[in-house]
């Protein structure tokens, strides 16, 4: 397996959404560092600062690309990737199909920039 | 003025405040929200009124600051970041100077403002946090003024948060975040923060 520069990580309300994206998302990137956090710390709905700030600290990857459900997601990925030493990009896009997109781009090594653009039209945010 | 003493008794009388209504806040978060700020608020409070009691603090800054770090892992939705990075920068400005409240709660707006993006009109807790710094300045601030700025929220429409979602349906309802926003102007009154 050789590692990918670029990671993804998965910001969800809820936690079996955020591993069923994963889930997804490893049919199509096997070797793509993908981790995920998903529901607050108590399991409950929303999202928890620490647990993103874990998902961005875990993934393999240096640089990553950060997706997200809602807005509440966004302000603590925002947070967290404050703190991160990790070259974090935010998406605004279509969280499953952008994702999808993403991770199958970068399984199949495509630049930086053309993940970019493909990405581009599911901007929604 | 603000001493860590005034300071830690305003916080802990919002918590009281919170968890006294946290089934109206999440009432009314559920007309045009998720339904969980009261509940979301209660455990975020709880957490840091449980920890502000924990340890003697030098300073404001330090009272602020564990405060912010409760409300930033323990609230969950979206308030935790905004009341998180309120609480943040209210710490960094009163690491300057203690004495003046306005400053500090205007840092504790910009705050919100750089995480939420939220400008006054957009019916958030932003629609509070603006009229109640700009009464204190003026030295008129009551719990009037609080309760009409949590009140004007009724009939706006939404354009942030997740109200954001209904559109025109989200009018004739109070914001949640200003409801607790209230909570926490009206415990610095009544704790006499203006007086001391």
């Amino acid at each position: 397996m050789t590692k990918k520069e670029y990671g993804i990580v998965i910001v969800s309300h809820i936690e079996e959404l955020a591993e069923g994206v994963v889930r997804l998302l490893k049919e199509a990137a096997r070797d793509v560092s993908i981790t995920c956090a998903g529901g607050t710390d108590e399991g409950e709905v929303g999202t928890s600062f620490e647990k993103i700030s874990s998902a961005i600290s875990e993934n393999s990857a240096d640089k990553l690309l950060a997706f997200y459900d809602l807005g509440s997601a966004k302000m603590n990925l925002e947070m967290a990737m404050e703190i991160t030493e990790k070259q974090v990009h935010l998406m605004d896009t279509a969280l499953v199909e952008s994702a999808y997109t993403a991770a199958a781009l970068i399984q199949a090594d495509a630049p930086f920039e053309e993940i970019i653009d493909q990405l581009k039209p599911l901007k929604i945010k | 003025m603000l001493t860590t003493e005034n300071t830690v008794k305003w916080l802990i009388l919002f918590a009281g405040k919170v968890n006294e209504q946290k089934v109206y806040l999440s009432e009314l978060d559920s007309a045009i929200g998720d339904g969980d700020h009261g509940t979301n608020m209660a455990r975020g409070t709880k957490d840091m009124e449980e920890k502000l009691k924990e340890e003697e603090y030098a300073t404001v800054q330090d009272v602020f600051k564990k405060a912010s770090m409760s409300l930033l892992s323990k609230i969950g939705g979206a308030s935790g970041p905004l009341y998180g990075s309120a609480l943040m920068a209210m710490a960094k400005q009163a690491g300057k100077d203690e004495k003046d409240i306005a400053a500090i709660l205007k840092a504790g707006l910009e705050g919100i403002q750089k995480r939420g993006k939220a400008v006054p009109g957009e019916k958030t807790m932003v629609d509070v946090w603006v009229p109640v710094i700009e009464a204190l300045e003026c030295g008129n601030l009551t719990k009037e003024t609080i309760q009409e700025a949590v009140n004007q929220t009724k009939d706006m429409k939404a354009t942030k948060g997740r109200a954001s979602y209904l559109g025109e349906r989200s009018i004739g309802h109070l914001d949640p975040g200003a409801v607790s926003s209230g909570y926490f102007f009206e415990a610095m009154l009544e704790r006499g923060i203006l007086n001391d």
